[in-house]
């Protein structure tokens, strides 16, 4: 037995092997059944799902955003610009060590921690790879030399030229034009998702001003297109093209020539001036001081910029113009003179004897007249031309408050302009039931005659002021005050708001010969401007008393004394005759409305009509309005 | 081994050998099976048109892969020659060259990586992991043929000291994907020489209840790493499983027809990695879709097929194992590479037999089916019914 054991038995091997064939020629048949059934459930059970992810991974959809709207002068002359800037880009996926890559570059050019901190976060932020991370924004020539030579040891690093707003006359226009700034998150978080969509990629929105107004029509359509990448995100082909439609051009009423000469007739003061095109309502000049550079916040102010705009006692960044409310004072007094002869309270001839103060009959209290001596007997014409306060505060008494407010909003006092600018302040015309409501008790008899001169809870801002005295000019008429005059050379019409078609010609004559007498009588209190005027104008001076010093805060006394000093304030229109430009001027702590608001009403008239502008510079025109560029 | 022969001395019968001398064909006396042969060239040139796609029309690269083939089918043409007798003879000497070889490795081996897997001669580098391919399955054919089979336990136990020496070598270069091929195909050896199902059960049985240790002690990390990937690709899609994310995608988007020859946008467009070597499959499922997959995997069938043919034909134990463990062992490297490219199996360096851009392995492999046309076409000393 144990010698035949070692003789092989062919048959049964052969048999042996050829059952384990088939057995593994069974495994041969599972196995190819198993990767069969794999393949079919990739490419045909769950095709969408991968073709889905494969077109994802290849097409890219880049957003293209349209060119920003032009903002111009109403000369054709360039107010907001875009100009190319440089910005250095890492792209992390091709450089070996990024933030040695950033310390040799500190070596090289200015790249602050708030650089790095804003590109570490938007590196964190949803990104592809092989996207490139801007890391400093406004490179000078100077740097990207700089950059160019030493590219050679720093891969992955690229400047990018991209479009950026400028704005030529910064200072003039911060608070009209306004400024673009960095989207910062609490924005982004609240935009749609269509909003995101539409600003992907874009750093700057229009913050205030006009740019954040018009902000739909200046941004355009953003454009999109496929286009095939590779997986270095390479773009080979474009696929599939929407392009942008580019934003609208504005045309603005405002006159770079009036504002500066705004300008320069404020210079060193704080206030406001504000003139308005008396027929079209548009607005020539409106400007806020002190003011700003606005090219500082496109592409992200400094912190040390910042802080100090927000830490000036004289606030900048406030809109005077349109935010800052204050009593009207005695500019209120024409438009109260029409009031009582338009509601009967007093007639063209009606007098009263003013002995410098005004007394209500079973009250002790004194309602003092600016001058102590008193006008003697004043009616409605010398009240007016010698801003008689005991006339109007008879008036005022005898008319109430209720037809007061009625007269008041005819005027726009209280309510919105409704201009096109973002964050206008309505002021405030008081009413019974608002005191009622805001203050909790119930109106006075001596609260209209507060009122009656333009005091207590009444407040303007100076574009009502300028609203209102355009309406004297155009009796009755009330326009909207406008600042964009056309649209991609698309003229906007005048929106006319309220009229008083049913006051009678003769009264807005004693009115308007009233306003005329206060220049160019020798009695008025604005015959100090009358000098050498070649043509006639009207106007009424103001001096508000100063009641907004917050208490508690800490001002060094001088300050605190300058800033107790009376507003000084000053509404006119001209010509006399066929009105064109109706103004009001605020001069902050000016103290007085005909010596410090004024001078400045003479010069922006002159430089209006007359061409007598405070500018050295004649208009840059770069796109008349009605060409087509 | 003599005594081997001698038995089939006595078997053979008078009046064969005239019989023999009389049918002998064309193809028999240059030793090529035409139906291998055939099938082996449909699939070099699919492999081929589908290779210069995946290099992006690259002709140099496909001209290159062509200088492979015309090697590797002149190998296959010389091996096809020899007898299989005179390699039985030789097994022990080829197997013995082979191991020294791999010792030669840790010492003189070139590498990359962090593997030494290379041997450098005069410039020409070659894997010496490559010929234990063969010379495994060889040697355990040859060693078992010699026995009584089904083996007995101690032949078995010798046969698996002769399958864990170079395994261990090659496991050390490290080279897991190619250590356990190699091992596999001395394994399969011993599988068809009737290795008892209490053993092979039992095998299977300590294999799983040391995946624990393996996976503790012998893996190495990114070893480790691969596997977690496979199981979880989306936990790393940038590092790690970027390369079965894209393969899978690839594959996927193929759908039934594909997106047509030199279309495919994931191998074109760079997204997927390695695609004219190990990940070749991926480009040919994007272009030629589940259609074309269909049809390749029909073609390895086919070519499976015919080999258990010769191995059931063979004359005796020797070609009989040889020809099956060959054949089986061209269906796992199929079987794996299709298998990890679309994320069935880990990511191991195994080629798509015969279409991955390659030159060592695809010799290896040509020479393999050498063999088993010499197998197929020898002159036999027994007419089998």
């Amino acid at each position: 037995m144990q010698e035949l054991e070692h003789f092989k038995d062919h048959h049964r091997e052969a048999t042996i092997f050829n059952g384990r064939v088939i057995f593994t020629m069974l495994l041969v048949l599972s196995m190819l059944g198993v990767l069969l059934s794999r393949y079919y459930n990739l490419q045909v059970v769950n095709y969408e799902t991968y073709a889905t992810q494969s077109d994802n991974n290849r097409i890219l959809v880049q957003t293209i955003h349209p060119k920003r709207g032009l903002i111009f002068d109403v000369n054709g002359e360039l107010l907001a610009d875009n100009r190319p800037s440089y910005a250095l880009s890492l792209t992390p996926e091709n450089i070996p060590n990024v933030s040695q890559t950033i310390e040799t570059l500190q070596r090289l050019i200015d790249i602050s921690d708030d650089d790095i901190q804003r590109f570490y976060k938007s590196l964190k932020s949803g990104r592809r790879p092989y996207q490139a991370v801007p890391l400093r924004y406004r490179l000078t020539e100077e740097e990207i030399a700089l950059i160019a030579v030493n590219e050679y040891r720093l891969p992955g690093i690229e400047v990018e030229a991209q479009l950026v707003r400028s704005y030529p006359s910064p200072f003039l226009f911060a608070h009209t034009v306004g400024y673009v700034g960095k989207i910062n998150d609490r924005e982004w978080n609240r935009f749609t998702e269509e909003e995101q969509a539409r600003y992907k990629g874009l750093p700057t929105i229009g913050k205030i001003g006009l740019e954040k107004y018009y902000e739909n029509e200046l941004f355009g359509t953003t454009g999109f297109q496929h286009v095939e990448i590779n997986a270095r995100m390479r773009v080979l082909r474009t696929l599939e093209r929407e392009p942008p439609v580019p934003g609208k051009d504005l045309h603005l009423h405002l006159d770079r020539r009036l504002q500066e000469t705004a300008y320069r007739a404020m210079e060193g003061r704080r206030g406001s001036v504000v003139a308005i095109d008396v027929k079209t309502g548009g607005v020539l000049a409106m400007l806020s001081t002190p003011t700003y550079d606005t090219n500082l916040f496109v592409t992200g102010i400094s912190h040390k910029d910042y802080d100090a705009l927000t830490d000036s006692l004289d606030l900048p960044l406030f809109d005077r113009s349109i935010q800052g409310t204050y009593p009207p004072a005695s500019t209120i007094k024409p438009a109260f003179g029409l009031v009582g002869l338009d509601s009967k309270t007093i007639t063209t001839s009606h007098r009263i004897f003013d002995p410098g103060y005004f007394k209500l009959e079973n009250d002790d209290r004194l309602y003092r007249d600016w001058k102590r001596t008193g006008h003697g007997w004043v009616n409605v014409h010398k009240a007016i031309v010698q801003s008689s306060d005991t006339f109007f505060y008879d008036m005022a008494y005898r008319t109430g408050i209720d037809t007061l407010h009625r007269y008041g909003k005819m005027f726009g006092l209280g309510e919105r302009t409704d201009v096109d600018l973002p964050n206008e302040r309505s002021g405030l015309w008081p009413s019974r039931e608002w005191k009622q409501a805001n203050k909790g008790i119930p109106w006075f008899p001596g609260d209209t005659i507060n009122v009656g001169i333009g005091q207590g809870d009444a407040a303007a801002t100076p574009l009502q002021l300028a609203v209102m005295t355009a309406t004297l000019a155009n009796r009755g008429v009330r326009l909207r005050p406008q600042l964009v005059k056309a649209m991609n050379n698309e003229p906007i019409a005048p929106k006319v708001v309220s009229r008083m078609d049913n006051v009678s010609d003769r009264h807005w004559n004693v009115i308007h010969k009233a306003m005329h007498d206060v220049i160019h009588a020798s009695n008025g209190t604005g015959r100090r401007i009358s000098r050498n005027l070649s043509y006639e104008m009207a106007g009424k001076t103001g001096t508000a008393q100063v009641v907004g010093i917050k208490q508690g805060e800490e001002y060094d006394s001088a300050a605190l004394r300058e800033r107790h000093r009376d507003h000084a304030l000053f509404i006119g229109f001209a010509p006399y005759k066929n009105p064109q430009i109706a103004i009001s001027i605020v001069v902050e702590n000016g103290e007085a409305g005909s010596s410090a608001a004024a001078p400045v009403a003479r010069k922006m008239f002159d430089a209006h009509l007359l061409g007598e502008y405070l500018s050295k510079e004649p208009p840059k025109v770069v796109q008349k309005l009605g060409v087509q560029p | 081994m003599s005594s081997v022969r001698q038995r089939d001395f006595l078997r053979r019968m008078p009046s064969a050998s005239n019989d023999l001398r009389q049918r002998r064909s064309f193809w028999q006396a240059i030793h090529l099976d035409p139906l291998l042969l055939g099938l082996l060239i449909v699939l070099t040139m699919g492999g081929m048109w589908v290779l210069y796609s995946a290099s992006e029309g690259s002709l140099r690269m496909v001209q290159r892969q062509a200088t492979f083939f015309g090697l590797a089918y002149l190998g296959m043409f010389a091996v096809a020659q020899i007898r299989l007798s005179l390699i039985s003879r030789w097994a022990l000497v080829l197997y013995l060259g082979g191991v020294c070889l791999l010792i030669a490795v840790i010492f003189f081996g070139v590498g990359a990586k962090g593997a030494q897997r290379w041997l450098s001669l005069g410039g020409f580098r070659f894997q010496p992991s490559e010929i234990m391919k063969l010379a495994m399955p060889i040697a355990i054919a040859a060693y078992l043929s010699g026995k009584t089979l089904p083996p007995k336990f101690k032949h078995v136990f010798w046969s698996l000291v002769l399958v864990a020496i170079p395994t261990v070598l090659i496991v050390r270069q490290p080279d897991l994907g190619t250590s356990i091929l190699v091992a596999i195909s001395g394994i399969i050896v011993l599988f068809y020489s009737g290795l008892s199902w209490r053993y092979i059960l039992s095998a299977i049985t300590l294999l799983g209840a040391s995946i624990w240790p393996m996976w503790a002690y012998v893996l190495r990390d990114y070893q480790r790493q691969r596997v977690l990937t496979l199981f979880n690709p989306e936990s790393d899609p940038q590092g790690a499983g970027w390369n079965i994310i894209q393969s899978k995608t690839a594959i996927g988007s193929g759908g039934v027809s594909g997106k047509g020859w030199l279309e495919g946008t994931q191998s074109h467009l760079n997204f997927l990695p390695e695609s004219h070597t190990d990940f070749i499959i991926a480009v040919f499922a994007e272009e030629l879709g589940f259609i074309g997959v269909l049809l390749l995997l029909g073609l390895y069938l086919l070519i499976v097929m015919r080999g258990f043919m010769i191995a059931v034909n063979a004359q005796d134990s020797f070609r009989r194992l040889l020809a099956g463990s060959i054949t089986l062992t061209f269906f796992i490297y199929v079987f794996v590479n299709v298998g990890m490219v679309s994320g069935l199996l880990p990511v191991v360096g195994v080629p798509l037999p015969l279409v991955s851009l390659g030159g060592t392995s695809l010799v290896t492999l040509m020479i393999g089916f050498g063999l088993l046309m010499a197998i197929s076409t020898e002159q036999r000393l027994v007419v089998n019914k």
